[in-house]
């Protein structure tokens, strides 16, 4: 006779051992070993929620001291590789295979422990494609995931770090896994329910609150001249020629030197209103300026930023906030908002080759992908038309019947020539692709794909790779960008002055833009300080961007 | 430590009548520039020190597209280089060039 119910009976079989460890769905913080030893099968499938940001610190530390002859071979299906104990379970066999997206901070070992064979990789994922996995065929088994509060029916607020809750939460719930949060305090009422408490099977209450890595706060105070220069042709030169006004942004300085020149450059160029209005954005720091001076009217966002809590709560036109007053969160729909709803993405990158490919893999480190990728993408699933999307579509349009014609998202890489240690960003072949050679990787771990890039800005100017009619063409766009490195200064000088005279390279000075007006004092705010003025004193930068 | 030295004949002599000149920092990625208003009106050196060695190629062609750029005649440019990237030793040359011609 054919068995309907043998997850479920499991899943029963898994919380009732885990009851013995609670009282209720209550487990205190010094039975997790024991209750995740009661839960867990071998060979399971686990998400431990490492987020972009919020860490399910707890409950990894936890899961890294269970007893590898009970718990072992679990294959880890989470989004980020960020603490140490996210690959401690590999090298103590309670882990074995891995499936990601990101990996910043612990890029250099996961690099190592690949090389080792200590893990045995699925993929690395763009987020989006990790979670419609997780209702696929990667869907957990059990996950261990963070909240801020909850009570004790299990009923969970996430705090303005949601990120990936909900849709872990979702895919495990609904489909016989068993769902264990840690949360900072057990309350009598949770000032939102961000989670129904019956998607929660055990709440533990963790001995130290989770901890939030604040990624995305770039201190005014190191942006260089060149960056300013970048963000000005890129201003100039892009999002007012297209009119960009639903947009994404990459994290790095670049962007952020973007941000802190829309309320003086941007506004010296009239551009308010125009451009910068809706973002599918973290709530960076450098962007306070921007909603202060009113050019921002609403921004949804993956994650949360550390400091910025109070600022946000008093901003509700601008964020999306609970009935509570903080900030929620969503990083799959935001991701999805980013892919569907942006005409525009702009990033930064570690290097690109002669064809526009991009990858943020060197040969020690595997940082994984984050969203870049989907955001970083033309979606072929797009039906709405946008004056931005539509002037794109026209430009890279070569044949074809012109009434069939759609649009293309605008994916620009911002990057200046050399990075740090004078690490030049243009190469002719991608470390990815000997990275892939050394582990056995089917695909090479691309960030941006050459056909999804549009424009390539740097300090030298900025090729319009639409305008490219055919590979020799983009390739000198390219080195006709790439300044001093070696392909730079491989370019064909002729060619590349033809580029120019077509408007495929434009030049500071084809902008109207000269370099040595790329000045600080353009900065609408210099300093992590100056931020907190803007703000009216409602951000509060965490302490190592205190400088005063 | 590696020195180098470039000379060009230029065009024209830089506008301006200011004498000497120096910008930048030496720092980690930044360089300080000292400019001479000494040479012949269609003469410019540029003598660099850096503590990188084996961009030589590299410096070379900065250098060049500064002179083409500017026309710097008359200028002895000394660089005291701290590892600057090369877009940020274009920029202090040519930040130099505007002291030289107030």
């Amino acid at each position: 006779m054919t068995q309907w119910r043998g997850e479920r009976e499991a899943r029963d079989a898994r919380i009732a051992a885990g009851r013995a460890h609670a009282d209720g769905k209550v487990v205190p913080a010094g039975s997790v070993v024991d209750l995740l030893e009661a839960v867990l099968r071998p060979g399971d499938r686990v998400c431990l929620e490492g987020d972009n940001q919020k860490q399910a610190d707890c409950l990894a530390r936890g899961l890294a001291a269970c007893d590898p002859g009970k718990v072992h071979d679990l294959h880890m299906v989470q989004s980020g590789i960020v603490l140490p104990e996210h690959l401690d379970v590999f090298e103590t066999g309670i882990a074995k295979r891995l499936d990601y997206s990101y990996s910043g901070p612990q890029g250099a070992r996961i690099a190592k422990m690949l090389y080792g064979g200590q893990i045995e990789l699925g993929a690395v994922h763009t987020y989006l494609e990790l979670f419609a996995r997780y209702f696929v065929d990667l869907t957990p088994h059990v996950a261990l995931i963070a909240g801020v509060s909850a009570d004790r029916d299990g009923n969970l607020y996430t705090g303005p770090n949601t990120e990936d809750t909900p849709t872990v939460v979702e895919a495990t719930a609904f489909k016989n896994g068993v769902v264990i949060a840690q949360v900072n305090q057990i309350v009598d009422q949770v000032p939102r329910v961000d989670i129904p408490g019956d998607r929660v099977d055990f709440v533990v209450e963790a001995d130290t609150p989770f901890y939030v890595e604040p990624l995305f706060t770039r201190d005014p105070a190191a942006m260089t001249e060149t960056q300013i220069l970048i963000a000005m042709m890129a201003i100039k030169g892009i999002y007012a020629e297209y009119g960009i006004r639903r947009l994404n942004h990459g994290i790095g300085f670049g962007t952020a030197a973007i941000e802190l020149l829309l309320p003086t450059y941007g506004e010296k160029l009239g551009l308010k209103g125009q451009i910068c209005t809706h973002w599918a954005l973290n709530p960076h720091p450098t962007l306070i300026p921007a909603i202060e001076s009113g050019w921002v009217q609403q921004v949804h966002c993956f994650g949360s930023e550390v400091g910025m809590d109070r600022y946000i709560r008093a901003r509700p036109d601008i964020f999306f906030t609970g009935a509570d007053g903080s900030l929620r969160s969503n990083r799959a729909f935001c991701q999805t908002a980013g892919l569907y709803a942006c005409d525009m993405f702009i990033g930064a990158t570690l290097q690109i080759d002669l064809m526009g490919h991009s990858s943020t893999i060197t040969q020690s480190r595997v940082a994984g992908f984050g969203g870049a990728p989907n955001m970083g993408s033309d979606p072929h699933g797009r039906r709405h038309p946008s004056d931005a999307w539509m002037k794109a579509g026209r430009e890279g349009q070569v044949v074809g019947d012109p009434a069939l014609m759609r649009g293309r998202k605008l994916v620009v890489q911002l990057v200046e020539t050399f990075g740090e240690k004078l690490v030049p960003t243009f190469v002719e072949k991608l470390d990815a692709l000997e990275l892939a050679k050394k582990i056995g990787l089917e695909l090479a771990p691309v960030m941006i794909y050459a056909d999804d890039v549009t424009h390539i800005v740097t300090e030298e100017g900025i090729a319009n790779l639409l305008l490219c009619r055919d590979a020799d063409e983009r390739e000198q766009a390219i080195r006709g960008v790439a300044g001093y490195t070696d392909v730079g200064r491989g370019r064909d000088r002729a060619k590349v002055e033809e580029l120019r005279a077509r408007g495929v390279i434009r030049r500071p000075e084809d902008l109207g833009i000269e370099p040595l007006d790329a000045d600080r004092a353009l900065l609408a705010a210099k300093s992590i300080k100056d931020l907190v003025h803007w703000s009216g004193g409602l951000y509060e930068p965490p302490a190592k961007f205190r400088n005063w | 430590m590696e020195s180098l030295t470039f000379r060009h004949t230029t065009k024209k002599p830089l506008p301006g009548s200011v004498p000497n000149a120096i910008t930048g920092v030496v720092a980690s990625g930044n360089l300080e520039i000292l400019l001479e208003r000494v040479l012949p009106p269609d003469a410019c050196e540029v003598a660099i020190e850096t503590p990188i060695a084996g961009y030589g190629a590299v410096w070379e062609a900065v250098v060049a597209d500064f002179v083409a750029r500017a026309q710097p005649g008359g200028l002895r440019i000394s660089i005291n280089d701290g590892g600057a990237r090369p877009d940020t030793v274009s920029l202090r040359l040519l930040q130099g060039a505007r002291l030289m011609e107030a």
